[in-house]
């Protein structure tokens, strides 16, 4: 069963490992001690086996450290709680280690009743014997030798979004270039006349700020701003970035940054569409964006209207226009900002003059933030009305305009007679080209909607980045053009690792939040910098010094993991993949692509977990003890599985759970040698996949949905029936749920019974 | 009082969703100016024990208001259902005095001769301020009897038959004087106090004319 060949090729140096077997927590009581150590001596071939009454304490831990230090121990398997727990005191420098769950696992989801001793021991067994072989196949990350640190970052656009992130990475010491595409800083908030308040009282409209934002940058020493100018290409990963910056004389300036933040902002919703409401008739019906300017020409004073020059006296709001809609060519969200804006904007006329008709049409008000529902009641209290209505269409009615409504809380059709109309279009993020709509999904097929949205939002489809990246020149977008993030995790991390994108271009957003966001951008900017000094992986992974590497002999140059990827750290050179370590988060998606297992990392490869499911003891067919094997994601479904234990929520004996580092990374080697030594029933746990995904790694877990839909083949080669392999999405919070699943599989195993492929 | 109404017309031209009537509302009725602050939550109507039985509950009454329906918002009964449980007021989240506002309500569309005729809360109104002016204090007798015959004389009689039984019941244990029906008790100087309210009314209809 075991297999005595050790990986020599790339930890050089003789294997030495050393088991400790905990017996505190209740362990002692539960487990025999003996009986697990003859196991790892015997059964798993660990050079030094050793018992404590309580490893984690000081004692504990410095008795391994003794055997690392004195004994010549390089490999360590450490059987005691969840991998989860006490990673504070198991922290051993230069040296693998693997965790043996025997608490949260063994003991915690077992009865201690007479009858489950047996069975529970076995499960005990089997986790030694899993930590051993695991650590026997591990070596210590050595940590990424191209690591580099430049420390210059990079902000793409000058508006709220890229100043506040320029001026606050300055401010915490780092140079930063500014590229500006216009001529002038400032952006869209630079055109307003005045922002929504941002501080109590929330009383009255405010100065911007912009002009403040602008003055610090300029005077900043740290800040070198290039204004008309644009990202030619954008070259290599974080810590070496090389980007060309042609500049506004024409030439092209090359330079090195660490990190890069784009903060390309939006455009907005092309109002020409939206003839129902008026735009393009009559010059009359302006957007939100056109009354600042009206604003700012005023300067205070009476508004007038563009038609004929004559003050407004009454003015009418259309919120959520071309927004919020489900028909075709209009945007399906909510832009957030536009109803404070428009509270804003009819306290223009209101402060100016109190009896000028302010209407603000709604359908929902929205006014998040801090001081929004203030900002709302002040703008009652000045006599702005609001009316819940949908608004059917703007005519051109003698000298002004006609707006006609259903009023939702008098439930009747209604009119208005005003001289100004203000459409409240959203926000189009500037995100650049849709990397995704061109091969990818043309070979779907039906999904025509990505394709169709570029041409829908009319923005400029220049990329923005120009990166030199295989997977394509810009950020890859999540829905309606926003660039991708793990919302609810990662809010600014994008896919592509050491690029954070901030502002409306990640998320419709107003000053407030931009300038919030822009700091959250500049500081994970920052964070880029120093771990890619240091060869440090970003989120999830956070702190991993390991990385993937491949056996250039072996491989096929099938390109599976160019492809797969999820954050385009790899490209290719002579067809072969070439790895950026400091792009890759490390989540193994490659290593679970790849046909012929030639890519690994130093401490999880296909063989760290292939031979801890070899070196499970299977009973044979007429013990009427199955095996479950479990494959769970180390983000969600492992922590839910451990809660599980904490919550002495009691699950089958016969599982044996693996963590992987994301359900991408599964290989289906794992699952074909999992059938064929006998394994009655596989089960993979990953996160939610899709649209709303809640994988860690963005694409890892739909990866191995795709990839588990053709297990069936081989399941069919084996003569296996097809229910004997299961994939879930399991969250974090599946406490009960994740402990059910498995005890389904053993039902489901007591029905069509034992695998035929034991040995 | 009718011509004043047409005064306040004039004053206050109704126009759609403009502030005109709203404006009116603030200057002449108690607590108008809190109509503005509506956030039209609708929590006031789904707290008033009476909600199934008026045209427009108070959320809606504000919205009228804004809109400009000058004529739908004081002629209608609605305000007049309101039993001031204080349901609304208490649940209100933005505080606005519901409670105080409907009767406000009503009471300037009773001034100004709009609020329906024949609805029974403004009836009992008039026949209670009718009745408590008159001596300066209630004479429960000769309420009760004029609420009876509100409609007519034959139908007084039948409705003072229906209640003989309990009139007599009140009659044994004292609680109704019969003799009240001459006259009946009332306060030392009722000349004086019928100058008193001569002069409120004076004082209160010259705030009407400017608004309040």
């Amino acid at each position: 069963m075991a297999d005595e060949k050790l990986p020599v090729e790339k930890f050089p140096i003789e294997k030495k490992v050393g088991a400790y077997i905990c017996k505190g927590c209740g362990l002692g009581e539960r487990l025999e001690g003996a009986q697990l150590t003859m196991i790892a001596e015997r059964d798993a071939k660990a050079h030094i086996v050793r018992e404590h009454d309580f490893l984690c304490s000081e004692e504990g831990v410095k008795m391994i450290q003794d055997d690392i230090d004195n004994e010549g121990v390089n490999c360590v398997a450490i059987c005691a709680c969840s991998r989860r727990a006490k990673t504070e005191a198991f922290r051993f420098e230069g040296v693998a280690m693997s965790r043996g769950n025997l608490r949260e696992g063994v003991i915690w989801v077992r009865p201690d009743t007479d009858e489950a001793r047996e069975t529970t021991e076995e499960m005990a067994a089997d986790y030694v014997r899993m930590a051993v072989w695991e650590t026997k196949f591990m070596s210590p990350p050595v940590g990424n030798e191209e690591a580099a640190c430049q420390r210059d970052i990079l902000v793409v656009g000058g508006g709220v979004s890229g100043l506040t992130a320029a001026l606050e990475t300055a401010r915490a010491g780092y140079p930063v270039t500014l590229v500006e595409k216009t001529g002038q800083l400032g952006g869209k908030a630079g055109q307003a006349w005045k922002a929504v308040p941002d501080r109590a009282p929330y009383k009255d409209p405010v100065d911007t700020g912009v002009a403040e934002l602008i003055t610090a940058c300029e005077a900043d020493d740290n800040i070198t701003i290039h204004l008309n100018a644009t990202l030619t290409k954008t070259a290599g990963a974080p810590g070496r970035f090389e980007a060309d910056i042609s500049v506004e004389s024409g030439t092209t300036v090359t330079a090195r940054f660490g990190a890069i933040v784009q903060a390309s902002g939006y455009e907005d919703f092309d109002a020409n569409k939206l003839s129902g409401l008026g735009y393009g008739k009559t010059p009359d019906v302006v957007t939100q964006q056109e009354l600042e300017a009206l604003a700012r020409a005023a300067g205070g004073g009476p508004i007038k209207r563009p038609s004929d020059g004559k003050e407004v006296k009454s003015v009418a709001f259309i919120q959520c226009a071309g927004q919020r809609s489900n028909k075709e060519g209009l945007l399906s969200y909510c832009s957030g900002h536009c109803c404070a804006t428009s509270i804003k904007q009819a306290m223009y006329f209101k402060d100016q003059n109190p009896d000028i008709d302010t209407n603000v049409l709604y359908r929902d008000l929205r006014t998040p933030g801090a001081g929004g529902e203030d900002f709302y009641r002040s703008g009652q209290e000045k006599g702005v009305t609001f009316t819940k209505a949908c608004v059917d269409g703007v005519e051109v009615a003698g000298d002004g305009l006609k707006v006609k409504f259903e009023d939702l809380i008098l439930d009747q059709d209604s009119e208005e007679n005003v001289d100004l109309v203000v459409l409240a279009v959203g926000q189009v993020p500037n995100s650049g080209v849709n990397i995704d709509a061109v091969p990818l999904e043309a070979e779907e097929g039906s999904e025509e909607g990505i394709e169709a949205k570029p041409a829908e939002v009319h923005v400029p489809l220049e990329s923005i980045l120009n990166l030199d990246y295989r997977q394509g020149p810009d950020l890859p977008q999540l829905v309606d053009g926003f660039t991708d993030s793990h919302f609810i995790c990662f809010p600014y991390e994008t896919r592509r690792t050491g690029i954070y994108a901030t502002g409306p271009v990640r998320r419709p957003m107003d000053i407030i939040s931009a300038r919030e966001d822009a700091t959250g951008a500049a500081l994970k900017a920052i964070q880029a910098v120093e771990n890619a000094a240091v060869g440090r992986a970003a989120h999830p992974r956070s702190g991993d010094l390991s990385f993937p590497q491949f056996r250039k002999e072996g491989c096929t140059q099938c390109k599976r993991c160019t492809v797969e990827c999820p954050f385009g750290a790899i490209n290719e050179e002579d067809g072969y993949p070439q790895f950026n370590e400091s792009r890759c988060r490390r989540c193994g998606t490659c290593m679970g692509a790849c046909p012929v297992r030639v890519i690994s990392f130093e401490n999880y490869s296909v063989d760290t977990v292939g031979q801890q499911l070899k070196n499970i003891d299977i009973p044979d067919e007429f013990d009427e003890k199955p095996r479950i094997l479990v494959l769970a994601c180390e983000n969600d479904a492992y922590p839910a599985l451990d809660m599980a234990g904490m919550n002495n929520i009691e699950y089958s004996a016969f599982a044996r759970i693996i963590p992987v580092r994301c359900l991408g990374s599964v290989n289906l080697i794992w699952i074909t040698d999992a059938l064929n030594s006998g394994y009655d029933g596989i089960i993979l746990m990953g996160c939610q996949k899709g649209e709303n995904y809640q994988c860690h790694f963005v694409r890892g877990s739909e990866m191995a949905y795709q990839r588990m839909s053709k297990v069936d083949d081989t399941l069919q080669s084996l003569s296996l029936e097809p229910e004997r392999v299961a994939t879930y999405e399991v969250a974090i919070t599946d406490i009960e749920r994740a402990p059910q699943l498995i005890n389904e599989m053993a039902e489901t195993i007591e029905r069509i019974g034992m695998s035929p492929f034991k040995f | 009082m009718s011509d004043m109404g047409s005064v306040a017309i004039e004053k206050y031209r109704n126009n759609n969703y403009r502030n005109n009537f709203l404006h009116e509302v603030e200057a002449h009725v108690e607590g108008g100016e809190w109509v503005k602050m509506c956030m039209q939550c609708g929590v006031c109507a789904g707290s008033c024990p009476l909600g199934p039985h008026w045209a427009h509950p108070p959320q809606e009454i504000f919205m009228m208001i804004r809109a400009g329906k000058r004529e739908e918002v004081l002629t209608s009964d609605s305000m007049w259902m309101c039993t001031s449980c204080y349901n609304c007021i208490v649940r209100c989240p933005r505080g606005l005095p519901i409670t105080h506002i409907m009767h406000g309500l009503a009471h300037y569309a009773h001034r100004l001769g709009l609020a329906p005729e024949k609805q029974p809360t403004r009836e009992f109104a008039k026949l209670f301020w009718d009745n408590i002016t008159k001596n300066g204090r209630a004479n429960e007798l000769k309420m009760g009897l004029s609420l009876y015959f509100k409609d007519g004389f034959g139908s007084g009689v039948k409705e003072a038959m229906k209640n003989k039984a309990l009139g007599q019941a009140m009659m044994k244990t004292k609680r109704m004087n019969p003799m009240e029906f001459f006259g009946g008790h009332g306060v030392k100087d009722k000349s004086g106090l019928h100058a008193m309210l001569a002069k409120a009314r004076e004082i209160e209809d010259a705030k009407f004319e400017q608004g309040k």
